[in-house]
């Protein structure tokens, strides 16, 4: 038998990028269909989207049934998408996929075209297949809201400016981190044109084009980084603003790619020994990793288990998405940091510091679910030097 | 707080309906579809963890994993249920069978202890790419033969073709029973996720006549559940559950009585009635039974008063017939919950456009529902978590599934526990979107 590599005997399972799409545009006032037959909306706004009670943002299934998909009856998918687009009247329209409409081969674009002939609204369809993570279905939708909802052609502000990308709430749940960012980018001599997306309107979203720069802080925010680069010339950091000393080295290289329009990757990791690990999603891990490093002088091995760009991957920030993979790199850790379902796994000999993440345990660990952006120390202080 | 971030609107053409003008058996036109936050209702991976000592195995894609991994995390049965991801290159491959195999053969041997069951779950792309799922069980049985493997399905698209994965489940559970001799004395209540409460007629008829009753919630080791095999009847009531009765009947020789839940007097004392003749009992004389329905409905109707009642169909398997009892014992019901109506509503839905003409029906997956005003006017009672929701209510019946509820005993428990929800408000917001009520969450 070939060595078994999509098996988890009793881990979790990331978000998939069906609900990452919706996750990314849920604050929008957009409208966003899931094609699927039933489950994708259950779990969406069950383990995915801890807003889904208190807002009533449109999020729709379209109910796929086996005949429509055997016959490839899109025009029941157009009609009843048109329908409710018409009658609620959003400022968007988003079609994404899940696995059957991957095998049937349903083309989300010409969906979306269609939709966007028959009311005027502007219509996204994402390819999505299930089959990836939330960082996949986020970044398609960051990507198409910078190409076809940014204002083009406009002025950038004269003084610093900033765009922070990749705020979901399954990287930083409901617990004010992204207020908190705003807040130390406000504090720190930057206006902020736009968090996407939470808390900002898509105006302010449109409006993106006009700051000096943009700042990554998941790996769902680093395609439309790229996007808004091309279209606007706009330079990125890369960096979640964890800890005193790392959230200043951000701020300076902000201010230095404002001032010069390269992009800086900021949380690079070391190349030392380590024997901690964090298991979790690229830049935030690697933030932590980078924080931990300057605080305390702890060198950290980040083990992504989602996808992630190839230019934040080396030797100390390794690809690892299923237990097979992950069980020989915990091996020989004295720490390990990461969600409490991944404890199982983990040496019995290592300390586990349990660091809670929505996009893996989904509801469950909500409420301990730590404020890094302006409460690092409190958990600084948990890790032993 | 979070503020709303739709279009808030107090009227959408069509809903509600008025029953008087509603058509049978869907009042509203289908579209798209819209997920409330009511998750009390038991889903496969509830149902499937009945089988004391079973290992559950999903092999999906990853979007339709993470429901199911983590209803179990949230039961805190993670160490029952383990998965195998299908990726792009499966589909690809035309290795699906492969994948299966060696994946379920993975996880059971790193398993710290051999299970006597294991349920495998496949999914819609298994259907659709035409996987070969006899030749996959039948290598799963040679190279385990310690091991009972259950074929379940998580294919919701199936939903709409025959029997859907609800029923399907509910048959499954019980497909691991080994042919037994039968035992003349023993019957088996099949296909419900809540035990039956004790004090129905259903027991007192079986059990005060020397029967054993078995149900699966009651299963504390896999051989009392195997002990299901020797029932020489089997009762399905639940809606959901009559497949599976008739399976036991053709595969184990089970008689199958099937005698759907109700609220109507006559029907209850029929089905009651059947079930004694079925089984060689003396059948009693039920006017007592009705009578004490007559005195807990009208004490509990005096109480309500003109309070509005809203009633959905999650919390009963028969919205229209319960909305019909109450009515006709005084109740000011005003609201029905529902997407659409089995045909066993059928009469009660026709005696209701006369009763009732004005009573409204709202749908709850129609996507105007996500829009529509939650905040209740006046006091309302809610019988069941989706009417909670939708009416903004704190007091609520908070029952799904009929909880165990039969005959008029059933009927009796149901107007007590509607005068406490009167009089007590309930967390609607923490306790409606509990999963899989009752399975022990750790929310």
């Amino acid at each position: 038998m070939l060595p078994m590599k999509q098996t988890a005997r009793i881990i979790s399972t990331y978000t998939g990028d069906t609900s990452g799409v919706c996750s990314a545009l849920f604050e929008l006032g957009g409208m966003t269909v899931m094609h699927d037959a039933s489950g994708c909306n259950s779990t969406y706004s069950t383990h995915d989207e801890p807003r889904w009670y208190d807002s009533d943002s449109l999020v729709f299934l379209s109910g796929l049934t086996e005949m429509d998909a055997i016959l490839g009856n899109d025009d029941k998918l157009i009609k009843d998408v048109v329908s409710a687009a018409k009658e609620f009247s959003p400022r968007f329209v988003a079609i994404a996929g899940t696995p059957i409409p991957m095998m049937t081969g349903v083309d989300f674009q010409a969906l979306a075209k269609r939709v966007e002939e028959e009311t005027d609204i502007p219509s996204f369809g994402f390819a999505t297949n299930g089959m990836h993570s939330y960082i996949s279905g986020a970044s398609m939708a960051f990507s198409a809201l910078a190409e076809r909802m940014c204002t083009r052609g406009v002025k950038r502000d004269q003084t610093l400016s900033v765009n922070l990308l990749g705020v979901t709430p399954l990287d930083f749940s409901v617990n004010g981190s992204n207020r908190s960012m705003k807040a130390w980018l406000e504090n720190s001599g930057f206006a902020v044109r736009s968090v996407w997306a939470m808390g900002s309107s898509l105006e302010e979203i449109q409006s993106a084009g006009k700051a000096q720069v943009n700042l990554v802080v998941s790996a769902c925010g680093l395609a439309a980084a790229k996007i808004l680069r091309e279209i606007f010339g706009t330079p990125y950091v890369v960096g979640t603003p964890f800890g005193h000393a790392f959230s200043a080295k951000i701020i300076r290289a902000l201010r230095t790619a404002a001032g010069t329009g390269e992009n800086i990757i900021a949380c690079c990791p070391s190349e030392n020994e380590c024997d901690t690990a964090i298991i979790g999603e690229s830049v935030t891990s690697l933030s932590l990793a980078a924080a931990l490093r300057l605080e305390k002088g702890i060198c950290c091995r980040v083990l992504c288990p989602v996808e992630t760009s190839s230019s934040l991957l080396s030797q100390n920030c390794l690809a690892a998405t299923d237990e097979e993979e992950l069980i020989p790199f915990l091996r020989g850790m004295k720490w390990v940091i990461a969600d409490p379902l991944y404890r199982p796994i983990c040496p019995a000999d290592a300390d586990f510091l349990p660091l809670p993440n929505e996009a893996f345990s989904g509801r469950i660990f909500r409420e301990s679910i730590p404020n890094l952006v302006s409460n690092f120390n409190s958990f600084e202080k948990e890790v032993k030097t | 707080m979070l503020k709303r971030a739709g279009p808030k609107r107090a009227e959408i053409p069509g809903i509600p309906v008025r029953i008087a003008d509603a058509r049978f058996p869907s009042p509203f036109l289908p579209g798209l579809e819209y997920s409330a936050p009511a998750r009390g209702t038991w889903n496969i991976v509830h149902t499937g963890m009945l089988i004391p000592g079973a290992h559950q195995i999903f092999v999906c894609a990853q979007g339709c994993l993470r429901g199911v991994v983590l209803t179990a995390a949230e039961m805190g049965v993670s160490d029952r249920f383990s998965t195998v991801a299908v990726r792009e290159k499966d589909v690809l491959s035309g290795d699906m069978e492969k994948l299966i195999f060696d994946g379920v053969s993975d996880i059971i041997g790193k398993l710290p202890e051999k299970p006597p069951a294991v349920l495998v779950f496949t999914s819609c792309i298994h259907h659709f790419i035409g996987c070969d799922l006899p030749l996959v069980y039948r290598h799963l049985r040679k190279k385990f033969p310690d091991i009972d493997f259950a074929d379940c399905y998580m294919n919701p698209i199936m939903r709409k073709s025959g029997l859907n994965p609800d029923q399907t489940m509910r048959k499954q559970l019980y497909s691991l029973l080994k042919p037994r001799k039968l035992n003349p004395k023993s019957v088996s209540i099949v296909g419900n996720d809540f035990a039956t409460d004790k004090k129905s007629e259903l027991y007192a008829l079986l059990a005060g006549n020397g029967f054993t009753v078995r149900e699966i919630t009651g299963c504390k080791t896999y051989e009392e559940y195997q002990q299901m095999a020797e029932s020489a009847f089997c009762i399905s009531y639940y809606p959901a559950a009559k497949a599976a009765g008739d399976e036991l009947e053709r595969r184990l020789g089970q008689k199958h009585i099937c005698i759907p839940f109700s609220f109507n007097y006559d029907e209850i004392s029929e089905n009651l009635k059947y079930l004694c003749e079925t089984v060689s009992i003396r059948t009693p004389d039920f006017s007592p039974g009705i009578a004490r329905c007559e005195a807990a409905l009208g004490k509990t109707a005096e109480e309500l008063g003109d309070t509005p009642v809203a009633v959905d169909c999650t919390a009963f398997p028969r919205p229209l017939g319960l909305a019909r009892l109450l009515l006709s014992h005084g109740f000011h019901v005003t609201r029905v919950y529902a997407d659409s109506f089995s045909s066993s509503e059928h009469a009660d839905f026709d005696a209701l456009q006369s009763l009732a003409p004005d009573l409204l029906l709202y749908p709850v997956s129609q996507p105007a529902m996500r829009i529509l005003p939650r905040s209740p006017a006046e006091k309302t009672l809610a019988v069941g978590q989706k009417a909670a929701y939708f009416t903004g209510s704190g007091y609520f019946v908070n029952l799904v599934e009929g909880g165990g509820l039969y005959g008029f005993s059933g009927i009796c428990r149901l107007a007590e526990v509607m005068s406490e929800a009167f009089r007590e408000p309930k967390n609607a917001r923490h306790l409606i979107q509990i999963k899989g009520m009752g399975c022990g969450c750790c929310l």
